[in-house]
């Protein structure tokens, strides 16, 4: 099938979402926008660029990824069919990887030889550099000394591809601070320099051309589901949102239906340890509007305007800022925003995990753990969608932290109370998400 | 697709800080200087070390450049930006800023222009950040992230509460975003010395300035300063036979870090923006 890109009636001609986006950058940069913005619009409809893409789409990344009926969550749940879009299943493990590779090849077709690249938890980072391994370019990737700390193995994978990883101790050494150097390094060297950002965030035309890029996701799912369910569009589709690249992929193909065809788009933002403790990523629910990284959008600043550092059990989440079409779609109802806690999300991981087989990472996990509890509410020829973004090999050294699993667990599952006894970890309650207390408390209630 | 262009505010002779910036930049050409234009982040080191490397600094300034401290300062070097965050440590704020700066214009009558990046500015609103600019005796403010089609409304404000604004061009620049970038000034225009950020030139070559300057003096109708990486007397006096003004920010910075005489280093970058 030949690759297109589509095309959406948002941003505006200026690369506004409404009041969102823009380019709030240093003069500098904005030639090299108005250069990007360019070659990505001849790229867009050139036929060498997309059936390249194309090609590796399905030849080097493995799309399209599955969708998957998640039969024994369904079951769990009780109520509608919970699909997985699975994104985890690309090579390199995450969604990060469509973008990379089509962002490289811009850049290759730029005539440019060096990219950059920031990452926190070190999916984009990776995905970067395969895309520059793969396609013969220079790769530096800026990440947050306290993020290498924490993603040892990522960040050899990454020396292993070739790229050049830059500690960044700047700040509060996590991933805002490495965009922002990342985002220097291409001041500094604008002119010979590629600038592969990874969510749908930064200055246009990022947010619009990732999104665009990532929206092969919702794309595929409407196929997909027309041939197993006899219908394109599902009732519900939850993903979880950071910067919201996953999402926005997901949601944008559904997004500009007309009301009444358009189906429940529900992005899961990370609320840490509550959104009422200060101690989390919920940039809707917890933020308010906001500049960063050259876009306007919903974020974590202080009445003083500077940037509150957020927290995530997830680093791919743990971002003070929200992609700005998500802020469009939040305020004109386009789409919901729900907080969903780490705790929440350990739980989702957990369910996924023993019920499906799949362990996905701790981002997904914040979007499993809402669909379940919404397809309880919901009626079992109603279908959900979930965008499962990435797998949670990276995320298993944290979990295993978190989760003092008692000897002899791992042969002997309890497949019909998954995680209902896991010692060392207490069930918080979590009354300001609006989310009942445990999914899986609740599973032990009806059993 | 490239927004039509626009800009904000119209250079208004009107606008008192304009007219104090001007007449500054004036009295230096008088004199056969470039404007010597120290910059110095708010609050560093400390909010009660901060007035007296002011004063130093004044001592030798036509015009004195505040910076607000920021948490994502990503136009700054890593000099300044370590700057800012000992100042946000120390407790400077927004509105802390305004005070000092109001404190420094009862004391002096050099002009002071603002140096912000934008988010604080939305945060406690554009017309009650002009206010209390206006209050404290802000002449200008530079806007090192607000190219000015972004925000049509910041420029009008800020002339309203008779404040010049300062837009940026670097050597990337076009011929259509100098003639934008230029027309939208109102109280200098501040050519960026190189692709980078700040406190990060190498060598003294001036490069592609004089080109970029050239171009942008055919559109602007204010005074064009240079700055980034201009770190000691020679390279200010490199610059000087080239610009109306002179910016010199992380080498005071550093100055002050390593304990040095600030007013003794600034004497002697004044004395180098003398015209040959």
């Amino acid at each position: 099938m030949p690759l297109t890109l589509p095309t959406y009636p948002q941003p505006d001609e200026r690369g506004r979402y409404g009041r969102f986006g823009g380019r709030y950058v240093p003069e500098t940069l904005i030639p090299a926008l108005d250069e990007l913005e360019q070659a990505y619009l001849t790229a867009k409809t050139d036929p060498a660029y997309l059936n390249e893409l194309e090609r590796l789409h399905r030849e080097f990344v493995g799309r399209p990824s599955g969708l998957y009926l998640a039969e024994r969550l369904t079951a769990h749940a009780g109520g509608a069919k919970i699909y997985l879009k699975r994104e985890d299943q690309n090579y390199t493990g995450a969604h990060k990887i469509n973008n990379c590779l089509a962002q490289a090849l811009l850049a290759k077709r730029m005539g440019k030889q060096r990219v950059v690249a920031e990452t926190g938890a070190g999916q984009h980072g990776v995905a970067s550099a395969t895309a520059a391994a793969l396609l013969g370019l220079d790769c530096v990737v800026y990440m947050g000394a306290e993020d290498i700390r924490r993603q040892e193995l990522n960040v050899f994978r990454m020396k292993l591809l070739g790229a050049e990883v830059r500690a960044v101790t700047s700040g509060t050494s996590t991933l805002k601070d490495a965009t922002n150097e990342a985002i220097r390094d291409w001041v500094t060297n604008v002119r010979d320099t590629f600038y592969i950002l990874g969510s749908v965030v930064g200055p246009h035309p990022y947010p619009a051309m990732v999104r665009d890029f990532q929206s092969v996701i919702g794309e595929e799912v409407k196929v997909q589901l027309q041939a197993l369910e006899g219908t394109p569009t599902p009732d519900v589709i939850v993903a979880c949102v950071g910067g919201g690249s996953n999402a926005i992929g997901i949601f944008a193909p559904y997004a500009y239906l007309p009301d009444g065809q358009r189906p429940r788009l529900i992005g899961t933002e990370a609320a840490g340890e509550g959104v009422d403790t200060g101690r989390h990523a919920a940039s809707v629910a917890g933020g308010r509007v906001g500049v960063l990284h050259g876009s306007m959008m919903y974020l974590l600043n202080d009445s003083e305007g500077q940037i509150v550092p957020p927290h995530s059990i997830s680093a791919g989440l743990d971002y003070p800022g929200i992609g700005p079409e998500h802020c469009l779609y939040s305020d004109t109802g386009l789409a919901e925003y729900v907080p969903v806690t780490d705790a929440q999300a350990l739980e989702g991981l957990q369910l996924c995990t023993r019920l499906e087989g799949i362990i996905p990472a701790l981002e997904s996990a914040h979007a499993i753990y809402h669909a379940v509890e919404l397809a309880r509410t919901m009626r079992p020829e109603q279908i959900i969608v979930v965008n499962l973004s990435g797998r949670g090999d990276k995320d298993v050294a944290e979990v295993m932290r978190l989760l003092d699993l008692p000897e002899g667990q791992s042969s002997t599952p309890s497949h019909n109370l998954p995680g209902h006894n896991l010692p060392g970890y207490t069930q918080p309650t979590h009354t300001q998400s609006g989310h009942t207390p445990s999914i899986m408390a609740q599973q032990e209630v009806q059993a | 697709m490239t927004a039509p262009v626009q800009t904000g505010a119209q250079p208004q002779a009107t606008v008192p800080g304009a007219t104090r910036i001007h007449a500054a930049f004036a009295r230096a050409a008088q004199e056969g200087r470039a404007a010597f234009i120290p910059f110095m982040t708010a609050g560093y080191p400390t909010a009660s070390a901060f007035p007296a490397v002011a004063d130093a600094l004044l001592t030798q300034a036509d015009l004195l450049e505040v910076g607000i401290p920021y948490s994502d300062p990503l136009g700054d070097g890593p000099t300044i930006q370590r700057a800012s965050e000992q100042a946000l440590g120390g407790g400077t704020s927004t509105r802390h800023t305004l005070q000092l700066v109001k404190d420094l214009r009862a004391r002096h009558d050099t002009p002071v222009v603002i140096m912000t990046y934008v988010n604080p500015i939305y945060a406690v609103g554009p017309r009650e950040f002009m206010r209390l600019a206006q209050d404290a005796g802000v002449d200008g403010l530079i806007l090192p992230d607000l190219p000015p089609d972004q925000d049509l409304e910041i420029a009008d404000l800020a002339a309203e509460h008779g404040i010049a604004v300062t837009f940026l061009i670097a050597p990337t620049s076009t011929p259509e975003r100098v003639k934008l970038v230029a027309e939208a000034c109102t109280g200098f225009l501040y050519a960026v010395s190189v692709t980078g950020v700040t406190g990060t030139r190498e060598g003294a070559a001036l490069g592609e300035v004089p080109a970029m300057l050239a171009l942008a003096r055919q559109y602007a109708r204010v005074p064009v300063a240079v700055g980034f990486g201009v770190k000691d007397a020679e390279t200010a006096h490199q610059v000087a036979q080239v610009a109306d003004g002179v910016v010199v920010g992380s080498a005071f910075i550093n100055a002050v870090q390593h304990g040095q005489d600030v007013g003794a280093l600034a004497a002697g970058i004044a004395e180098g923006c003398r015209k040959d």
